[in-house]
């Protein structure tokens, strides 16, 4: 283990002792409990394991052929849409509720998987030697795609109303009950996370990616069909975003916006992480899903108490400010600004992320 | 084209950009030899190489691989034809390890098994260095590990670009030692700026002057014409 590998471990450590650290503190000021530390953990972990099937695409594509695929989000907004229309359509009613979400999860990650590879050869591989043109092309087809979902679906969103089995199970931490769902959610996305990381490392394609994301050009000197490759990282990615998408549909309804929010979020956790690398992308998501749920939680908190201007010994505006940020701007702000935010502390740091290497 | 080369160049020109960089080379690489380009920096050898591997392809010219046309195909189907690239600066890829860069270059994940004792013999310090990435390498070890992972198919000719550049006199002969024991088995197109080290390894020479190729002929020959040395390679 090199040196800079063990700093880059003590900062993350620290971070993590800082979010943890200050959301049991401001549980126990509260005077709710343990309970709502519980919250901040099981939600802060779901969350991040959403953001990590939209992210882990992103950085490997990233990583491998330098595109950012803006579309990843609509991609996720496509995995919620099937899912959501499979499990609520009257003509498969008659298949076991816990079946059909299984199913949809299934048809949408296929649908994505079908959409990436139409995505990546029709569209993409013209444009491998323009790397503008790339962005705005999958900025474009996020945009397309938003609009054919808003002809089929409409633009209202669409609840979950029909539950399932896991919905209705639950667990219990620190004393709070949880839907089994969420536990389903973070178990599987900590599985997608190591399975992902054992391809990379001890599979010749996890060896050709890696290659490939040092110098794409050598690999092809070598032998390998690198554009082939590209074909199927890019496909994994887009299946990766939209089984995500599908597998949160129960908890967030299918929205035209939805993908859109981690879509941003995930873009910060690459950059948090470090450019094309996924070790970051993996811890970069956790950092970024639990330090929203702590925003959030602190937010509350602040909201639930007026600062006193003698506080600050007579210094009104900070006492105003602190009550203007929380009352007037509010938590949800708050914790949406939090992937930014966190990402410029890290940023200020280490400027090429957290496990980035210099390009 | 002569009966026995293995590789024909017939006149290519290559653009790197807007930048006539090869404006006519011709080179014949028979089997079983070692054949060194030379030239001064910036002459166009590195971009000969690359224009045979198709990484910077020609717009003009013919390059013939065992008689049979190969321009216009890519990088990848190149290579698969038997043809290993040994690039200038190494290009081993640093956050793999000695293992890894090796199992890459096979076909299949088993042609590094099946090459594993032939090249440890030939580079015997890659064996004690197996596990470690290609980064905490050093410049020699790097490119012992470049010249191996052309190795582990089975390539008719290696292209080996300036193996000496930046060297110690140690490790270049260590290397010269193991090119020359590849050219029993391989066939060898070499770049080489340092002439003492291409007139001990090369049967023949190609001389790339400002993107022409102006002279060709045997080592033998050129060793003894102290005139062309100086003329376009600068060495007293």
């Amino acid at each position: 283990m090199n040196n800079e590998f063990q700093r880059t471990m003590i900062i993350v450590g620290i971070i993590f002792v800082a979010l943890l650290g200050t959301s049991f503190g401001v549980a126990m000021a509260s005077g709710n409990g343990i309970g709502t530390f519980g919250i901040v953990i099981v939600a802060g972990l779901f969350n991040a394991m959403l953001l990590f099937l939209v992210a882990a695409g992103l950085s490997i594509v990233f990583g491998l052929m330098d595109v950012l695929n803006l579309a990843q989000g609509a991609y996720f907004t496509i995995g919620a849409y099937v899912a959501w229309q499979f499990h609520h359509a009257p003509m498969f009613a008659g298949i076991p509720a816990d079946l059909r979400f299984v199913l949809g999860v299934l048809l949408a990650t296929v649908i994505g998987a079908i959409l990436g590879i139409i995505l990546e050869r029709g569209l993409l591989q013209p444009l491998y030697e323009r790397p503008i043109f790339q962005i705005v092309l999958t900025f474009g087809v996020g945009i397309v795609i938003g609009e054919i979902l808003k002809a089929i679906w409409g633009t209202a969103g669409k609840q979950w109303i029909e539950p399932f089995g896991l919905q209705q199970g639950l667990f219990v931490v620190f004393g709070q009950q949880f839907s089994i769902y969420r536990l389903f959610v973070i178990v599987i996305g900590f599985i997608l996370i190591i399975a992902i990381a054992l391809l990379l490392r001890y599979t010749r394609i996890g060896i050709i990616i890696r290659a490939g994301v040092e110098d794409s050009e050598m690999v092809e000197a070598l032998g390998i069909n690198v554009r082939f490759v590209f074909t199927g990282v890019f496909t994994l990615g887009c299946a990766v975003a939209t089984f995500g998408g599908a597998v949160a549909a129960p908890f967030l309804g299918a929205g035209l916006g939805v993908g859109q929010g981690f879509l941003l979020g995930a873009i910060a956790v690459i950059v948090l992480g470090g450019l094309g690398s996924y070790e970051g992308t993996a811890i970069g998501s956790v950092l970024v899903g639990l330090a929203g749920q702590v925003v959030i939680q602190v937010t509350n908190y602040a909201n639930s108490i007026n600062i006193d201007p003698e506080t600050f010994g007579g210094g009104s505006f900070l006492a105003g400010l602190l009550n203007y940020s929380t009352d007037v701007v509010g938590m949800s702000v708050w914790s949406s600004l939090t992937p930014m935010i966190l990402l410029i502390l890290v940023l200020l740091l280490r400027p090429s992320g957290l496990f980035g290497k210099e390009r | 084209m002569s009966e026995q080369a293995l590789l024909q160049i017939e006149g290519i020109h290559t653009f790197i950009g807007q930048f006539h960089i090869l404006e006519g080379v011709t080179v014949s690489v028979p089997r079983g030899s070692i054949h060194v380009l030379l030239g001064r920096n910036g002459a166009g050898k590195t971009t000969t190489l690359k224009s045979i591997m198709g990484i910077t392809p020609p717009s003009q010219g013919r390059i013939l691989y065992n008689g049979m046309p190969i321009n216009g195909k890519r990088p990848y189907q190149i290579a698969q034809l038997g043809i290993g690239y040994v690039p200038e600066h190494r290009a081993i890829f640093k956050e793999l390890s000695v293992r890894e860069n090796l199992i890459i270059a096979g076909r299949s994940s088993k042609d590094f098994e099946l090459k594993e004792d032939f090249i440890f013999e030939l580079f015997p310090d890659l064996k004690r260095l197996i596990t470690l990435s290609g980064g905490n390498l050093s410049g020699g070890q790097q490119q012992m590990l470049a010249v191996a992972r052309a190795l582990v198919p089975d390539n008719q000719l290696l292209l080996i670009d300036e193996p000496s550049e930046g060297l110690a006199p140690v490790i270049i002969e260590t290397l010269m030692e193991a090119i020359q024991r590849l050219s029993d088995n391989v066939t060898v197109l070499l770049v080489e700026q340092n002439f003492r080290v291409a007139s001990k390894l090369a049967q023949q020479f190609t001389i790339i002057d400002e993107g022409h190729s102006v002279e060709t002929g045997e080592m033998g020959d050129l060793v003894s014409n102290q005139e062309l040395i100086q003329k376009y390679l600068g060495v007293a």
